[in-house]
């Protein structure tokens, strides 16, 4: 509930901070022990099985996994496509790793992107998914509706002569609201949705349509609004031509006057960023 | 002997004796480069390469021979039997022992040089003295006596046609089985006027080729046919599988074999890179440069001993654009942008223009590293006609001739008639039609005077046939590159230049955020470009899928292209129902 954003600000953090350092340590986990031959199927099991070893019971959504072309969404008609299949991984081959894990209570959404082997078409994409980063928190520290922020990231894209492949996620979300979810003994799952999770954003929903905002980031005119304040899971995905790229984390919108705390990055420290990092000192 | 008309410059000439024939073995190039070894059909001699051993000879030591019976080279006696694949192969390997003893040699085939090739690249006793092979316009004897039985054995409807296709195109085999007549008519009335039948039919430049020798030559060579064609036909060997990597070259329009010839020929060599183009079958004369830059490229990569095959692009339309030079303008983004990437992934070679030097730049950048060997970045505004001329200077100098022209750069410019102003007629008319007509003028130039074909693509628009109140200047524009690239077809049609225009409709590219509005003022403007942009955003149809409309018109030499469905309906109304389309054309568009 947005009300609750104001108790204990700091332990609040720190417990989503921590779901999503713990959902990135299995992403990477995960992805070292991929090896061409593995379906994604096998990688999205893996991605749960390490999860619930570590005391997750519920999801925002079940982890997910594309290989190849399934990384760009090629050819995605109806969103049971996003499910795993049975592709197998390839040499050089590029995939993504998304998973949403409730912790303690807390909620993260995180996606992650690598190759398996030499990729220089996903270096780039990676390398180039930094710019969107910085651009999301400038505007949305400049309290531009969220609709123009969208447009300005899907003009970046072009400009980099890539696709915007967020518009194939359901309504065409660049984001969306994550929350404190209650920990019930039985959550079942919807088309790989947790039911308590869905329960938060449908609330959301009702609350914002009320008040005239969304919980989705969309290109759509119920996102013509300035940032609400809460915990936005971000996932702005490049595609190009047959690869994808994209990174998920979870960005900290507050009601405060300044700038800098207005909104900010759950946390810094975290594969891509640190990449980034690297290749700047390189 | 006869005298050459054709000379091959600074040829150094050797005579190699093998097994009762003398053969003539002409040299060009430094010697202790990699050898490529160029092997002549029928009925044909060692100078049907002068232009494409020219070419290669500053890069490598070039070889050429004439076979045994052909051009300088004496016949064997008695001719009967003399011209088995056996034989030849003795021949080759003699002449690769004078001219390359220590290397192994890149071979090169045309017609029966490449049936030859295919004999040498496939039996044991060449092990270890070919390091690649280029084949063109030849098919392996085994091979194709396999082809048959496999079409005779199971003969589904499709491989019935596929045989009675390649029956037909055959009907010169049996005729040199006949005895006797051959040879009279090749000394008589055919031999003198088979030059001018090569340039009618075959499109062969009129530059002294075929020599003097072709009665004698194409005379003996008949023995090639009779001493191997029946023998190998009926017994093809099952063992003739290639030990070298193959480059396979084939002309489409070939009037002797079809393309379908090559389906399984994968079976047989397990290094096999497959490259088409458009022509007809005397390639070694009508497309030197492009044979010259396949096989150079075959022959590095094959020389630092890295599969080849890791090296070429994928893409579809590979065979046919690989390593080709193609020039898109408005590259830095939308259609053109995407076109280029397309390009790209096929292998070929991209000179990405623009006004936007940041996007023209990153257009080559991306290119590069999804297939295509070498882009460029080129700043130029296509309605300025010196900056096109000196443009065209600096390609063809530092990259070559231009085989792919895309003219697709083009501005929006919408509202009422009277609300345009001569200004904005101009403006859109200079980038819209001079644009084109500059690319065509200045790049199809050098296309027309290289004489080796090529291609030029328009971008016009479904607005060139579909009347609009909304886009008056606009429309007038499209509908001219249409009707230009047309005449233009027209008039480049009998050069191997194939033009296409390309009508794509509604498609979602930045054309929108940057149109024009005349009659508004600029809030107002701002909101018609958002709106607009968002429409065709809704629709949302990927310049991508223009793009490879575009490769596939290349391919096919389409010649006006409606890509999205709308644009293809409005296509058919233009024809059968043009008052609907009037009808539609009066309506306000929904801004």
């Amino acid at each position: 509930m947005p009300s609750a954003v104001k108790a204990r600000p700091d332990t609040r953090l720190r417990g989503f901070r921590e779901v999503q350092s713990l959902a990135y340590e299995c992403a990477e986990a995960v992805a070292a022990q991929l090896k061409p031959g593995v379906t994604e199927r096998e990688a999205a099991r893996m991605q749960r099985d390490w999860l619930r070893e570590r005391g997750v019971r519920d999801w925002f959504h079940l982890p997910f996994a594309w290989f190849g072309d399934r990384t760009a969404f090629a050819n995605f008609r109806i969103p049971l496509q996003f499910f795993p299949t049975n592709r197998r991984l390839e040499a050089g081959m590029p995939f993504i790793l998304d998973m949403a894990p409730v912790y303690k209570g807390y909620t993260a959404d995180i996606g992650y992107s690598g190759c398996l082997g030499l990729n220089p078409v996903h270096d780039r994409l990676l390398a180039d998914l930094e710019a969107h980063r910085s651009l999301l928190l400038r505007e949305v520290r400049e309290q531009r509706p969220l609709r123009e922020i969208y447009e300005n990231v899907d003009r970046l894209m072009v400009r980099q002569g890539y696709a915007n492949r967020h518009r194939a996620y359901p309504f065409g979300v660049i984001a969306h609201k994550i929350d404190e979810v209650k920990e019930r003994r039985w959550s079942p799952n919807v088309f790989g949705f947790g039911t308590q999770a869905l329960k938060g954003l449908a609330g959301d929903a009702l609350h914002g349509h009320r008040d005239g905002w969304s919980p989705l980031w969309s290109p759509y005119k119920f996102s013509d609004h300035p940032p609400q304040p809460g915990l936005w899971a971000v996932e702005p995905h490049l595609g190009f031509r047959g690869t994808g790229a994209k990174f998920e984390e979870i960005l900290v919108v507050t009601d405060s006057k300044d700038p800098e705390q207005s909104a900010f990055w759950l946390d810094d420290d975290l594969p891509h960023v640190r990449r980034w990092a690297e290749e700047k000192a390189a | 002997m006869s005298v050459t008309s054709v000379n091959i410059e600074g040829a150094r000439e050797r005579w190699v004796r093998t097994g009762g024939v003398e053969l003539c073995v002409a040299e060009l190039g430094d010697a202790s480069q990699p050898t490529v070894l160029l092997v002549h059909g029928y009925p044909d001699s060692k100078e049907v390469w002068s232009e494409v051993a020219e070419r290669l000879a500053d890069r490598f030591h070039v070889v050429l021979y004439d076979v045994r019976g052909h051009g300088r080279s004496t016949a064997p006696a008695p001719l009967r039997g003399g011209f088995t694949l056996e034989k030849l192969t003795d021949d080759f390997l003699a002449v690769a022992d004078a001219v390359s003893p220590d290397r192994p040699v890149h071979l090169v085939g045309h017609d029966w040089g490449s049936v030859q090739g295919w004999e040498f690249a496939t039996v044991e006793r060449t092990e270890g003295r070919i390091a690649s092979f280029t084949s063109m316009s030849g098919p392996s004897l085994d091979h194709f006596g396999h082809w048959i039985k496999n079409r005779m054995s199971r003969p589904t409807p499709r491989r019935a046609a596929q045989l009675i296709g390649q029956g037909a195109k055959s009907w010169y085999v049996y005729m040199l089985h006949t005895p006797v007549l051959p040879e009279l008519a090749w000394r008589g009335p055919l031999g003198k006027r088979w030059p001018k039948m090569l340039q009618r039919l075959e499109n062969v430049p009129a530059d002294g080729y075929p020599t003097a020798s072709l009665p004698q030559d194409a005379a003996h060579g008949a023995w090639l046919y009779r001493d191997n064609v029946r023998a190998r036909l009926r017994r093809p060997r099952s063992d003739a599988y290639a030990h070298v990597p193959v480059q396979l070259i084939t002309p489409l329009d070939d009037a002797f074999l079809s393309p379908k010839l090559y389906a399984e020929l994968d079976h047989w060599v397990p290094q096999l890179i497959r490259r088409t183009l458009p022509a007809k079958h005397w390639i070694p004369r009508t497309r030197p440069d492009q044979l010259a830059a396949w096989i150079s490229e075959f022959v590095r990569t094959n020389e630092d001993g890295i599969p080849a095959r890791d090296t070429v692009a994928t893409g579809p339309y590979a065979d046919r654009f690989g390593g080709r030079l193609v020039l898109v303008t408005g590259a830095a983004s939308g259609i053109g942008r995407a076109t280029a990437f397309a390009f790209a992934e096929a292998g070929a070679r991209i000179v990405a223009v623009d006004r936007d030097a940041e996007g023209a730049t990153r257009t080559a950048e991306m290119a590069r590293l999804i297939g295509a060997p070498e882009a460029w970045g080129e700043v130029v505004d296509v309605s300025d006609e010196q900056a096109m001329e000196k443009l065209a200077e600096k390609v063809a100098t530092e990259y070559g001739i231009v085989d792919v022209l895309v003219n697709n750069a083009g501005i929006g410019l919408s509202g009422s008639f009277f609300d345009t102003t001569a200004e904005d007629w101009k403006k859109v008319l200079d980038v819209n039609l001079w644009g084109v007509i500059h690319g065509c003028r200045i790049f199809g130039k050098q296309m027309a005077d290289r004489g080796q074909g090529g291609h030029i693509v328009n971008t016009a628009s479904a607005a060139a046939y579909q009347p609009s109140r909304a886009l008056p200047a606009y429309s007038t524009s499209k509908a001219a590159v249409l009707m230009l690239s047309e005449c233009l077809r027209a008039e480049l049609a009998g050069q191997g230049i194939g033009v296409s225009a390309i009508c794509p409709g509604l498609v979602n590219t930045n054309i929108t955020s940057t149109t024009r509005f005349a009659g508004a003022d600029a809030t107002e403007e701002k909101r018609l470009q958002k709106k607009t942009s968002r429409l065709y955003g809704l629709r949302n149809f990927p310049p991508e899928k223009v793009a490879s409309a575009i490769l596939r018109a290349v391919a096919k030499n389409q010649a006006v292209v409606p890509v999205t469905p709308e644009a293809r309906g409005a296509h058919l109304m233009s024809r059968f129902a043009p008052r609907t389309l009037r009808a539609i054309a009066r309506l306000e568009p929904p801004l």
